[in-house]
């Protein structure tokens, strides 16, 4: 599996961080020198293995659905940049 | 009499209740001590006004009788604790300015013991890096040194091991994902153990993968490793992977005597290349523990290869979707916009500015293989091989084992700059030895055992059953009596 620069700069799309055209010929290249050194897992075996999905057999708690804390606006919005009115404020979302 | 900071939190603790020294009287030392050591980097937010109030509150319960084990004992914060009102910032920009708005479990846990804050200490990025190189902060810096270079003191948990090796703090708090207590605490002739997943709660620290992230105490000796780490550990219903289980009392456990029992070797760990003074000591150790009546035992793990290319697949996974809540929104770094732009262009500038390069690229390698179409090549093949590589071990404990003993660290510690030019993967293979661990959940501890030929502290690693932490510290114990490692950096900062 190699990368090129288009599924690099697809990959910093989907991943939220900008990326400068002339820096994805170098991201590529890291991308593709990890990913060959991942690909040493194909020469496992996992035919029949279950993928782990918790390392310490547990079952989740459930609990009472209900709230068990809040009332907490102040505290919630007060490391915002920019919180306004009791809300979260954002550039404009939709035209 | 002997300066109070060079203290272990044994010896600290049972002179306190002695009386004869205060808490007030400790943290003073510590301060002082971190005073004079910039040069290390270690300590990142200082909190002295903090600490000097919570020690004249640990020595007033001290004088009511009310002193549990951590009571007045100065220790210091890993940066990827939230600490109330305290910076919390994961060593990354993005968090620049953040003020948690609430205490961590792990950290409540020890202040409400009565353990004293000293400050928060360095780390790499959100815990991603082996050498505490990729800090918004800048380097850490180990206080050992041989020549005129300056030496890593291993990461993520760098300044944790610096500080209490340098003892600017009794102990610290460390976090290990991938080898992060254990290989810095290896680097830096100190004790760090990252107990079963589940014993201690993630709530209030700082996510890197969640399914491999655990806390655990970075010590000065393997007895205040237990002190520590009964402490820190407990039942949190804020953390759903928290495991609701007693804990006992560790340092009743550690008795260090280990007739009878089985510590396997396993064969795989001896790699191509590595360092013949690490294959010595890794012999060595293993007479050691036979001398006091173990019975030392070849084992075979035989995915061991794969756990670090499957943890360069689950960990980014897990790190991409852990920080995608760092957007620019609800706290942090927001970067400064251009007219036009929208809400992506915030997301994109936003984590841009705020991420470093080794955080970019494992968020986006992570977004890579959980994308569409790879997803079960990669992130699914790794879960699988994780299966296997966990079986591997409970395959060994099955046949008896009740310990397995391995080299720390391919090498002792290396000079800072020394990996920048050399590929990601070369710093990667810093966790071969430690990465299986945090894979299958395992307890493992990190003991300095002898000093290389430069003259630098080299680590033996101990990997015990699940929720058998007692267990193990107490076969870490005894590795420790045999090995008699008392060997401390010579002040140069």
């Amino acid at each position: 599996m190699s990368i090129d620069t288009s599924t690099a700069a697809r990959v910093a799309k989907l991943a939220r961080i900008k990326v400068e055209d002339d820096a994805l010929p170098a991201l590529a290249a890291e991308f593709n020198n990890i990913l060959g050194f991942i690909e040493q897992l194909n020469e496992v075996d996992v035919d029949g293995v279950e993928p782990m999905t918790s390392v310490t057999p547990q079952r989740l708690k459930r609990r009472v659905d209900v709230v068990s804390d809040g009332s907490q606006q102040h505290a919630v919005l007060k490391n915002s940049p920019d919180a306004r009115e009791g809300f979260f404020a954002v550039p404009k979302v939709m035209e | 009499m002997t300066d109070l900071n060079t203290l272990g939190l044994a010896e600290a603790r049972d002179a306190l209740r002695a009386g004869s020294t205060t808490s007030k009287e400790l943290t003073a030392a510590c301060l002082k001590a971190i005073e004079g050591a910039g040069a290390l980097n270690a300590f990142v937010h200082h909190t002295p006004e903090i600490a000097m109030e919570q020690a004249a509150a640990a020595d007033a319960r001290i004088a009511e009788g009310d002193a549990p084990a951590m009571c007045g004992l100065p220790i210091g914060i890993k940066d990827l604790f939230c600490t109330k009102g305290v910076p919390s910032q994961a060593g990354s920009r993005i968090l620049e300015g953040f003020l948690p708005e609430y205490e961590s479990t792990v950290s409540g846990n020890l202040l409400g013991s009565g353990a004293v804050m000293l400050g928060k200490l360095n780390m790499d990025e959100f815990a991603m890096g082996s050498s505490n190189e990729t800090s918004v902060y800048g380097n850490a810096i180990n206080p050992w040194k041989v020549d005129e270079r300056q030496l890593t003191p291993g990461g993520s948990s760098g300044g944790s091991a610096a500080a209490v090796a340098a003892d600017l703090c009794l102990a610290a708090t460390g976090t290990d994902t991938g080898g992060s207590i254990r290989q810095p605490a290896a680097f830096t002739g100190t004790v760090g153990i990252k107990p079963t997943y589940g014993r201690c709660s993630r709530w209030g620290v700082v996510a890197f993968a969640s399914s491999l992230d655990q806390a655990g105490p970075m010590t000065k000796s393997v007895r205040d490793a237990a002190i520590m780490l009964e402490t820190m550990c407990g039942y949190d219903p804020k953390d759903s992977t928290s495991a609701d289980l007693a804990v006992p009392n560790f340092e009743a456990l550690m008795t260090g005597d280990i007739r009878g029992k089985k510590i396997g070797l396993p064969k795989e760990y001896r790699m191509d290349g590595m360092p013949a003074e690490i294959d010595k000591l890794w012999a060595d150790g293993a007479d050691m523990l036979r001398d006091v009546g173990a019975e030392i035992v070849d084992i075979s793990l035989p995915h061991t290869k794969y756990a670090l290319p499957a943890y360069y697949v689950i960990a980014p996974a897990e790190a991409s979707s852990n920080l995608a809540r760092y957007d620019g929104v609800r706290y942090g770094h927001r970067a400064t916009l251009d007219a036009g732009d929208g809400i992506t262009e915030m997301y994109e500038k936003t984590r841009a500015e705020g991420f470093g390069p080794e955080v970019q690229r494992r968020v986006m390698i992570g977004t890579y293989v959980l994308s569409a179409g790879f997803y079960d090549a990669y992130y699914n093949r790794a879960r699988r091989v994780r299966t296997l590589i966990k079986k591997d071990f409970e395959d060994v404990f099955a046949a008896g084992v009740d310990a397995i003993l391995t080299p720390a660290t391919p090498s002792s510690a290396f000079g800072l700059g020394e990996m920048t030019d050399v590929d990601p993967v070369q710093m990667y293979l810093n966790d071969v030895f430690t990465v299986t661990v945090n894979m299958a959940g395992l307890p493992g501890i990190s003991v300095p055992v002898g000093l290389d030929s430069k003259g630098l502290p080299m680590g033996l690693q101990l990997i015990g059953r699940p929720w058998e932490e007692g267990d193990l510290l107490s076969s870490a114990y005894a590795l420790e009596k045999a090995a008699g490692f008392v060997a401390k950096p010579t002040k140069w900062w």
